[in-house]
């Protein structure tokens, strides 16, 4: 069995999932890993240290950008010219567009969001969520190679040997680009849910703390804004105490209080963290498909009657301006931060 | 500027949705337009006022999904296409963009193809790149922004890692998400006018187009497992009592 793993990175910013694909891969035999780039030694090392048998190195300045055409083309030629059984991604924005047009190119399909994948002869079957994981589907693919990008904490990280060496083999690039990438903002400070092992999320209740006074001058809605924005910072605290993210319900994302890229739920980002603090947060069904799948979800919330409850494992009725700081500072002194 | 929304028919996010005998059922819950995909809609008309032109909805689907179609219209698109074909039920996402590229071809071409970044039933979000390829147009993905400029568009894309600045020659596929605005309401008069509007449906044979094989099959639907989730409510004197007991039981959950 021979797998293709993609490695995923933004600037050499490896996404920590490409790991768990490269564990899974060696799970099945031998595993070839790809990356895509300009100056992407160190993540070719990397590989090589995570338990790659080979590493691919396509160093290119037509990929010096991510594009989605050149970089499926180059997978394309890579796939056509050395036929592997299976090719491995992680979950992000970018793999699915390249693993889509790719499929199209060598006429295969794509497994997107993977949580389990079991060899099936010459094949895989795969596992994976489908109705916002109100469903699990089982899929079979029937083209050849099979293309699967796997859910982030789904498979475990294999173990970094450092400075373990191998064979790093460069490759050409293919393809022509469609479109030029102008530059990048970092508007929006990078969040990955995906990721996360500990995320500490706020829903409308945090612009719910009748005890603050916004500066004056403030209309009505500047004033809720300015409030939630108070509370996201107690959300914040616990979050980076934690070593977590920040996420986010539907409602705070709507209230303008965060960006969208911190939305979990329906319409926002799929989660499934060890532990899951939902504060202020009720509890529409939209959220619950987004994070029950959290080893532990604690919730804390006003309304005794709130839906969340039924999911949480610990849930607090109380004023999530008074639990959390407490919260955050009993934490402090259990992990001797 | 001629622009093409593509829509998909979804039961309605607040639906029960549950496997039986194998099959995807929700129960008497109403099926809607896939709510990605009114953001579809809305860059859509966006652009329109912007740049004048139509807006055409498309959509693959049962007879049913008129109904999807008509929230378009009502909306404010001036025509809509519905592709229904009693050889298309097993539709993997690659068959979906061969289809759909043909009824674009069909149509006329567009200068811009705009999606919603997915749909909520199978949620793959593959169909708008496939779509690209298969037209060999530029894939803009997950746009927050659009910006036509003559012959060309640029997009701020919504990525992980923060916005990215794009451009491409149209004709183009753009995927939509929610930073493009918040779709419209259906007004009184565009109600009126989608519920006297004949939908066009086109077969394969009419677009020439011949049912793709599917690749990607379903095997078995399951439940997820039920989570037996006992509350435990933490209760105290203080807020500090309450935090101090909380802290203990996330710690003791080995979780961090």
């Amino acid at each position: 069995m021979k797998t293709f793993v993609y490695i995923d990175h933004f600037k050499g910013e490896v996404q920590p999932a490409s790991w768990e694909a490269l564990g899974l891969a060696k799970s099945f035999g031998a595993a070839i890993a790809l990356v895509f780039g300009t100056g992407v030694d160190a993540v070719a090392k990397a590989a090589l240290e995570y338990g790659a048998d080979e590493v691919l190195v396509a160093d290119d300045a037509s990929l010096a950008d991510y594009r989605a055409e050149t970089y499926a083309s180059t997978l394309t030629s890579l796939a056509s010219s050395q036929s592997p059984n299976l090719i491995l991604f992680p979950t992000t924005a970018r793999t699915r567009e390249m693993a889509a047009m790719s499929a199209v190119d060598l006429n295969t399909g794509v497994l997107t969001d993977v949580s389990a994948l079991e060899v099936n002869g010459e094949s895989f079957i795969s596992t994976r969520p489908i109705y916002e994981g109100k469903l699990i589907e089982k899929t079979v693919c029937s083209g050849k190679p099979v293309m699967a990008t796997i859910r982030g904490r789904a498979f475990p990280k294999p173990n970094r040997e450092e400075g373990k060496s191998g064979t790093i083999t460069k490759v050409a690039a293919a393809g022509e680009a469609k479109s030029t990438v102008e530059g990048y903002s970092a508007s929006e400070s990078a969040v990955n849910l995906g990721d996360a092992g500990v995320i500490v999320s706020g829903g409308r209740g945090v612009s719910n703390n009748p005890s603050l006074t916004p500066p004056a001058g403030m209309d009505e809605k500047q004033a809720e804004i300015w409030r939630a924005q108070q509370g996201f910072a107690l959300v914040t605290e616990l979050a980076q105490l934690l070593g977590g993210a920040v996420g986010a319900s539907r409602a705070a994302v709507d209230g303008g209080y965060i960006t969208y890229a911190h939305q979990v739920g329906q319409t926002g980002k799929v989660v499934a963290p060890d532990l899951y603090i939902a504060c202020g947060i009720s509890g529409a069904i939209q959220h619950l498909v987004g994070m029950r799948n959290a080893k532990v979800i604690v919730a804390i919330n006003k309304d005794a009657d709130a839906p969340i409850f039924k999911q949480a494992r610990y849930g607090v009725v109380g004023d999530l301006f008074q639990i959390l700081p407490a919260l955050t500072e009993a934490m402090k002194k259990k992990l001797g931060k | 500027m001629k622009i093409i929304a593509c829509i998909k028919q979804v039961p309605d996010s607040e639906a029960k949705v549950k496997a039986e005998g194998g099959q995807v059922s929700w129960g008497d819950a109403p099926l809607v337009i896939n709510p990605f995909d009114e953001y579809a809609v809305e860059g859509a008309l966006q652009q329109k006022e912007i740049s004048g032109g139509t807006v055409t909805a498309l959509c693959v689907g049962p007879e049913s999904a008129k109904e999807a179609l008509k929230h378009a219209l009502a909306m404010g698109a001036d025509e809509a296409v519905l592709v229904s074909d009693a050889t298309l039920n097993d539709l993997d996402t690659v068959g979906a963009a061969k289809v759909l590229a043909a009824a674009i071809q069909k149509i006329g071409g567009a200068d811009m193809v705009v999606f919603g970044r997915q749909t909520l039933d199978n949620g793959a979000g593959l169909t708008p790149a496939q779509t690209a390829r298969v037209l060999g147009w530029p894939m803009l993905g997950l746009a927050g922004q659009i910006k036509v400029d003559g012959g060309s568009v640029q997009v701020e894309r919504v990525l992980e890692e923060g916005r990215q600045s794009m451009k491409a020659n149209l004709p183009a596929v753009l995927s939509v998400v929610q930073s493009i605005g918040e779709p419209r309401y259906p007004s009184f008069m565009g109600i009126r006018k989608a519920s006297k509007a004949t939908i066009p449906v086109w077969s394969l044979s009419d677009i020439g187009a011949s049912a793709p094989a599917p690749i990607v099959t379903r095997t078995e639907l399951m439940n997820p497992p039920a989570q037996e989730t006992a509350t435990e409510m933490i209760t105290g004197e203080t807020p500090a009592e309450i935090a101090e007991k909380l802290a203990d039981k996330i710690i003791a959950e080995k979780v961090l």
